[in-house]
């Protein structure tokens, strides 16, 4: 029969259509307005899962969040995939396809399960800590089955097709959660015109009020959410979000928001108009003040056989019937420690299905609903409660005593009453989570029976969240909280006017969580508390015995609340077990600490448009067009693409890398090559202090630096060690360009800034990054300066125009700065013009070039080409360890300079005085056609067993068609006095190579050639 | 102590483990003790055993303001290597590694050290330089280890994008097949219990709130349950180092970040090795249970919080994604955070100062689980002799002072 569960009537699901899904392979029908939870109860599906330990069969418990077994794999197609969703979240879609994560070859029938039943005893909290240790050599094989065992649901394989995406939001008050009191409060805020957001996980707005007994007004209650609804979405302020979970709560209100847009249409996200739609939706808001009206989650009782499909929540029961339609069972029996448990035996009377009894833990209840439910003729057994539940694959009988909560025993015989349905109510906790994330611990209440939220700056609970449970004062309430919000946001308060709720007169609720047995906790059958990780009363018991006491410690032993819905079901009752044991009060045992997410959010939410070619941005220089367009291999520097080389095609064959790089560096070397430089930092420094600053921030000095002129300079952190080098130019008496490396830019920028800012705010100095405004160009080579007089009106008579200077003028009919700096040794002209202007420069430079031989290189060929002479590369040639005296600059460092400068009172350490330090040097390897490994290690005794003392390493090392050998730069212990020594390199594969220690400079030592 | 076996969980199965004894006793403080030390986290209580078990010095107090490995050790992503730069913290984490290697059995209690190795994956021309030159340092120094290229870590995590079309193509990675993962709580726990039998007091709920001083040299700390004497006094307090030197007048050059973790649902097996990027940045490993252990850096700002900020997770889940697109509608289900205490050179502090008597372990920062019992074992050798161990001597505070810094930023920026 289909949905033999389904009532004829009531809730709010549309019956007049259907949807068909599938749960593991077997077609179900439900219809819209049902969660994935509902339709299996509607089509009586006992067991929705396997328990991760004992692989008992489990059934749906609660009927929202705090649903702890009903948890599956979703998803038809491979990359559609989503794990571990909760039946109780999610909205039914036609052709929903589900099926449980544990359980093998089924759910129904578990090999696993036997195991469990057998093999259960063996495993008591901590198994794994106590062994599996003999032979030390196992664990890792025994450790290979405990993982089979692990885990939920599973990744898909496919790669997500679907996108995700962020917004920013500000609000005067965000209301977390749409029952009465949130409702009434973003009422409150919203007429007094605060900007409002509020935000509900559920499918529809109205909390507690969609399945709830009572009136307002004198109507359902759902006519008021209706009307509140309307008002509010008029409200031009206001924004509703439905389906949107508030999942985080960070400092200073700081809320993250994870909104479902289609999750509750399709496994993928469908297309609107052509385009794929959002899949989920992270807005971070940041509020002026938050409501926290999240409601309360009730306690189940913690007795024998609880798990048992067919045991539920009370409040889910009514949630059930009332909400979905649907009853799910025949014969149900309450065990209850309060009167708000009666609702649901009064909901399934009404819906016409048999209540066996009331097992009330109370002496002598009293309250209204108990009298309605005495006036409906239904056995109420006080004093008792269920102790146990009978049952293999669902609830057979319930077995009710009397018990002495005080006493912790059974005080009478016992009664089996046959049943389908054990339905149970502790009491209420109030979701106190969020206001958890930020840190506030809460507090316990005992004449509430629950943690309240503490005091969180801006953040007010309200309602159930509040420990106000009463309807019309939960909208009081609500409605108090907002308005006090709103004053908060400078808004005018507003005045009640409530709607008509009648009171109920309720008995006291009596404090009970784990339900005695006649048998010790310790012996007789399972009582579970958290069901996700199978954790027991007496496993809690076990614990508290081993001398786990804190709570923390109890958590952890027992892995309670360590599960998807981090405790939200079991958590209370764990501690009030665990304070039983130990003797000592709920409060005094104190909760552990509730974290972000409130409910899991995927990754890909997360992430949002961050990943892909969007992970990090890439940036071109002005010429990349033409770069790809002439074949370039790309390097990543920083986020730069920058041409590695450009290798040339010649009767179809492809030059390789080194092939390439040799051609390029006889270019440079023999003619003229050209390097797109523009990735290098470039830093514009003006104000009266400027050069002051210079002199501060680097090594050397700059007091005497002319306009026109350019000068290196060595820049350390505090602890004396190189961080960065480039060219300064000094543009004007109080302007300069300052280049870095490629990848240094920001931080160099960040690295002024930070000084300027903290330590020297009184210098007149101003700092402006031009990396992306200027494109730079290298013309380098014996012929760059007939090329350059080809295209420019500046003088570049070598006399007037020297090495080390800069000039002004055009190129290429374009304006330009030009530099006759050299990282290449050979005479060079860098050429910087407005990049918009660049491309133009550059083609216009290769059409006068061609006669020349002019030759594009890229980042490898510059690499051969500073090498061999002996330039270093910040971040390659040192690491954050070396001193510009490792280095041989010693003509760089200005210790008699007038200010102290970055680095100074470092370098006079003992340690970085020490003269047997790693020291850079060249490495010349005995045979010419080995190329070092960079990184490789460098040792003076070859023969020394392991641990061999490493005495340097290799920084740079390549071929060089020039000097017809491998070479390599590379730091050695004392290595400034080591010149013509041998060295040894022992590699991976048994080879040890030999190299004589040089001088890093290979070529052209005087620098005649970069001087011509 | 009651020895822990197979045998014996089922002898104790059939008696309804009724009969199991605490783990730890819960003593009262005595007035005086040999050593105290500070802190109960994984390395104090490691110091705590191994005083008692290498050293004869039994009459030991471990002091702890809250409970036993409550701190960084609980909430650590326990990645366990030793493939480290420099001679001096190879030395020290691979004597580390070597005693991980035996310790479930030594102190008899499961702390399921996983030796399903640790990439540690390049994504530029640099990085690989840099992991060749780790690499070969490692060998060199007996430290396993193996470079690979692309294809051989696509070999290895067959799910992670290899692709050339990633951002940043994977270039290589290092391979240290040596490391892997240990179970945080049981290293606490099980250093706790077996100190314990020592008989070394383990004082929980009990905070230091100061040191006693007289002509230079330690006498005892105030707690909040009295005063207790010893001359001998080890601070192994993590995050707090900083506020606990200040205490007795010492400053030292650290910085207390937090350090965030988070963790996906379990889900079933699928992910074999650690996988660690610096560049990209971000780490993941896959817990027993099936939860997606998942970190990277220390958020920016200073703070004793023992939670993180958003930011930190968006970016760090933004590089799990792009190395792992299939992870994308996996779900994140908790973040938390610690409180590391950062050294400028990214080394440890283990340490006399100008207090006789009073010694300093801290500044261990985002990476210092894996060496707990190489530094519980070294700093108990320092303890006992009045000396430092030679492997510990190179992180003496004096090295700020000479500028003997040994920087292993370089080689780790995900430092863990
Ligand atoms: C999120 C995160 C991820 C990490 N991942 C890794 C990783 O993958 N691999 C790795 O090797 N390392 C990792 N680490 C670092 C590692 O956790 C720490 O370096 C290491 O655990 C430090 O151990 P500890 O015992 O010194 O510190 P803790 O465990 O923090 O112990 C210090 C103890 O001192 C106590 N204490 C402080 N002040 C006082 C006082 N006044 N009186 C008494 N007691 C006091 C504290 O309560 C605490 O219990 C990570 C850290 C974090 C936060």
């Amino acid at each position: 029969m289909s949905q033999p569960n389904r009532l004829k009537t009531g809730g709010r699901v549309d019956r007049s259509r259907q949807l068909t899904f599938t749960f593991n392979g077997q077609r179900y029908q439900g219809h819209p307005g049902d969660t994935l939870a509902s339709a299996l109860l509607a089509n009586g599906v006992d067991i929705v899962n396997r328990s991760f330990k004992y692989s008992r069969p489990r059934g749906i418990v609660a009927a929202g969040a705090e649903e702890p077994n009903g948890i599956v794999q979703l998803g038809s197609t491979e990359a559609g995939q989503v794990p571990n969703v909760r039946a109780t979240q999610q909205a039914l879609y036609q052709d929903l396809s589900a099926r449980s994560t544990n359980g093998w070859p089924n759910v129904q029938r578990d090999l696993m399960g036997l195991v469990g039943k057998l093999g259960g005893q063996f495993m008591p909290p901590g198994f794994y800590y106590k062994t599996f240790m003999a032979p030390a050599s196992m664990w890792l094989t025994y450790e290979k089955y405990i993982r089979k065992a692990a885990g939920l649901g599973r990744s898909p394989t496919e790669n997500d097709p679907d996108i995700y995406d962020h917004r920013h939001q500000h609000c005067d008050v965000l209301v977390v959660g749409a029952g009465p009191a949130g409702l009434s409060a973003a009422l409150a805020a919203g007429r007094a015109g605060a900007r409002v957001i509020l935000v509900d996980e559920q499918e529809e707005m109205g909390g507690s009020l969609l399945s709830s007994r009572e009136s307002i007004d004198d109507a359902p209650a759902t006519t008021w959410v209706e009307k509140v609804l309307k008002e509010l979405s008029e409200l031009e302020h206001v924004t509703l979000m439905p389906r949107t979970t508030a999942n985080g709560y960070h400092d200073h209100n700081f809320v993250t928001l994870h909104e479902r847009c289609t999750e509750h249409l399709a496994d993928l996200a469908p297309r609107a108009g052509g385009r794929r739609q959002v899949r989920s939706r992270m807005h971070r808001v940041r509020a002026g003040q938050v409501v926290l009206a999240s409601g309360a989650h009730e306690r189940p009782l913690v007795y024998a056989g609880n798990d048992v499909p067919g045991n539920m929540l009370a409040g889910a029961v009514s949630t059930y019937i009332r909400r979905y339609g649907v009853a799910p069972g025949n014969r149900l029996v309450l065990s209850t420690s309060n009167d708000d448990g009666y609702r649901s035996a009064l909901d399934w009377a009404e819906a016409g299905r048999e209540v066996v009894a009331i097992a009330d833990a109370r002496q002598n209840p009293d309250g209204e609903l108990v009298e309605q439910a005495r006036a409906k003729g239904i056995q109420i057994i006080a004093g008792s409660a269920v102790i146990e539940a009978r049952g293999d694959k669902r609830v057979a009988a319930a077995k009710v005593a009397k018990i002495d909560i005080e006493g912790f025993k059974v005080t009478g015989p016992v009664e089996e009453l046959a049943c389908d349905t054990i339905a149970s109510s502790g009491g209420f906790s109030p979701v106190v989570h969020l206001a958890s994330h930020t840190g506030s611990r809460p507090t316990w209440n005992e004449e509430l029976l629950g943690f309240m939220p503490s005091p969180v700056k801006g953040m007010t609970p309200t309602g159930g969240a509040h420990g106000v449970y009463a309807l019309g004062q939960v909208i009081a309430d609500g409605f108090k909280a907002g308005s006090a919000a709103g004053e908060a946001c400078g808004f005018e308060r507003q005045d009640a006017s409530l709607p008509k709720v009648d009171e109920r007169r309720e008995g006291a609720a009596v404090a009970l969580y784990q339900v005695p047995h006649q048998k010790a906790t310790l012996r007789g059958p399972k009582q579970f508390v958290d069901m996700q990780n199978d954790v027991t009363a007496a496993a809690i018991e076990l614990a508290t015995r081993e001398g786990f006491e804190s709570i923390e410690h109890v958590k952890r032993y027992t892995a309670m609340g360590f599960g998807t819905d981090q405790g939200k079901l079991g958590n209370i009752n764990g501690m009030a077990i665990a304070a039983r044991c130990l003797g000592r009060t709920i409060p005094e045992v104190g909760t552990t600490v509730f974290r972000p997410n409130y409910t899991p959010v995927s990754f890909g939410a997360i992430v949002g448009r961050h990943c892909g070619e969007l992970f990090d941005p890439e940036r071109y220089t002005a010429m990349h067009q033409w770069h790809v367009e002439n074949g370039a291999e790309f390097e990543d520097v920083g986020q730069w693409k920058r041409p590695w080389y450009f290798p040339r095609t010649v009767n179809g064959k492809t030059e390789t890398m080194h092939e390439a790089v040799a051609r390029e560096c006889s270019a440079v070397r023999e003619k003229v090559g050209i390097l797109d430089a523009s990735t290098l930092g470039k830093i514009d420094i003006q104000g009266p202090d400027a050069r002051e600053f210079l002199g501060r921030v680097y090594t050397n000095k700059w007091a005497k630096l002319a306009p026109g002129r350019v000068r290196y300079g060595l820049m350390c952190k505090d602890d004396g060690m190189v961080f960065d080098d480039g060219t300064t130019s000094c543009l004007a008496e109080n302007h300069f360009l300052m280049t870095t490396s490629t990848g240094g830019a920001a931080t160099v920028l960040e690295w002024l800034e930070i000084w300027h800012q903290t330590e020297w705010p009184e210098l007149d100095v101003y700092f402006n990054s031009v990396t992306d405004h200027w494109a730079t160009m290298t013309v380098t080579g014996p012929e760059a300066r007939k090329l350059m007089a080809e295209l420019t009106d500046i003088d570049l008579d070598k006399d007037s125009f020297k090495f080390m200077d800069w000039r002004e003028g055009k190129v290429a009919g374009v304006p330009a700065r030009v530099f006759r700096i050299s990282f290449t040794g050979e005479l060079a002209y860098e050429i910087n013009v407005q990049a918009n202007y660049a491309m133009h420069v550059w083609k216009k430079l290769f059409a006068h070039g061609d006669k020349y031989g002019l030759t594009p290189y890229g980042t490898e060929t510059m690499h051969v080409l500073r090498a061999e002479k002996g330039f270093i590369i910040a971040g390659q040639d040192t690491d954050g360890s070396v001193t510009p005296e490792d280095l041989g600059m010693h003509w760089a460092i200005g210790y008699d300079k007038p200010n102290s400068w970055i680095g100074k009172r470092a370098l006079t350490r003992p340690d970085t005085k020490r003269t047997d330090r790693k020291q850079m040097v060249g490495l010349k390897p005995k045979d010419p056609s080995v190329v070092l490994e960079e990184g490789a290690q460098i040792v003076f005794d070859p023969n020394h067993a392991i641990p061999m003392p490493m005495k340097g390493h290799v920084t740079s090392s390549y071929y060089s068609p020039t000097l017809q050998s491998g070479f390599a730069l590379a730091v050695v212990m004392g290595g400034h006095q080591k010149m013509g020594e041998t060295v040894y390199l022992p590699m991976v594969d048994g080879q040890v190579h030999e190299a004589e220690i040089v001088s890093p400079i290979f070529l052209d030592p005087k620098g005649e050639r970069q001087n011509v | 102590m009651q020895r822990y076996s197979g045998f014996g969980l089922v002898k104790h199965a059939l008696s309804h483990h009724e009969n199991w004894e605490r783990q730890w006793r819960n003593p009262t403080p005595k007035k005086s003790y040999d050593v105290i030390i500070v802190g109960g986290g994984g390395h104090g209580l490691a110091t705590a055993y191994y005083l008692a078990k290498e050293f004869g010095v039994t009459n030991v107090a471990v002091i702890e303001k809250g409970w036993l490995g409550g701190g960084n050790t609980a909430r650590n992503t326990t990645i366990v290597r030793s493939n480290y730069l420099w001679d001096e913290s190879a030395a020290l984490y691979e004597h580390a590694m070597k005693l991980w290697e035996g310790l479930s059995q030594d102190i008899n209690y499961n702390v399921m050290f996983s030796q399903r190795g640790v990439l540690n994956v390049g994504h530029t021309l640099q990085d690989m330089r840099d992991i060749q030159r780790r690499v070969n340092a490692n060998r060199l120094n007996g430290i396993d280890g193996e470079v690979l290229d692309a294809k051989g870590v696509q070999a290895l995590v067959p799910i992670m994008d290899c692709s050339k079309n990633a951002r940043y193509p994977v270039m290589g990675a290092s391979w240290q097949p040596r490391a892997g993962v240990a179970r945080h709580d049981a290293v606490a726990w099980g250093y706790a219990r077996a100190a314990d039998a020592l008989g070394v007091d383990l004082l929980q709920n009990t905070e230091v709130t100061g040191f006693k001083i007289r002509d230079g040299q330690i006498y005892g700390v105030h707690t909040n349950r009295g005063d207790i004497e010893a001359k001998t006094v080890g601070c192994v307090t993590a995050g707090n180092s900083g506020v606990m030197a200040k205490m007795a007048g010492i400053k030292l050059p650290l910085e207390s970040h937090p350090l965030q973790a988070l963790v996906s649902e379990p889900i079933k097996p699928i992910l074999d090795t650690v996988v660690m990027s610096n560049h990209v940045h971000g780490y993941i490993s896959q817990s027993d249970k099936g939860d997606l252990v998942i970190g990277a850096g220390i958020d920016g700002y200073n703070g004793y919080g023992q939670r993180g900020s958003y930011p930190t997770v968006e970016h760090t889940l933004q590089a799990i994604v792009e190395m792992f697109p299939i992870f994308s509608r996996v779900r994140m289900n908790r973040q938390w955070g610690g409180i590391v205490d950062t050294c400028p050179d990214a080394c440890p502090i283990l340490s006399k100062t100008k207090v006789k008597g009073l010694y300093f372990n801290c500044g261990w920062g985002t990476g210092g689980f894996k060496a707990t019992p190489g530094s519980g074992h070294v700093f108990a050798a320092s303890l006992a002799k009045g000396e430092m161990h030679p492997i510990a001597a190179p992180f003496s505070i004096d090295r700020f002072n000479t500028g003997a810094l040994i920087d292993e930023h370089g080689a780790a920026g995900v430092a863990h």
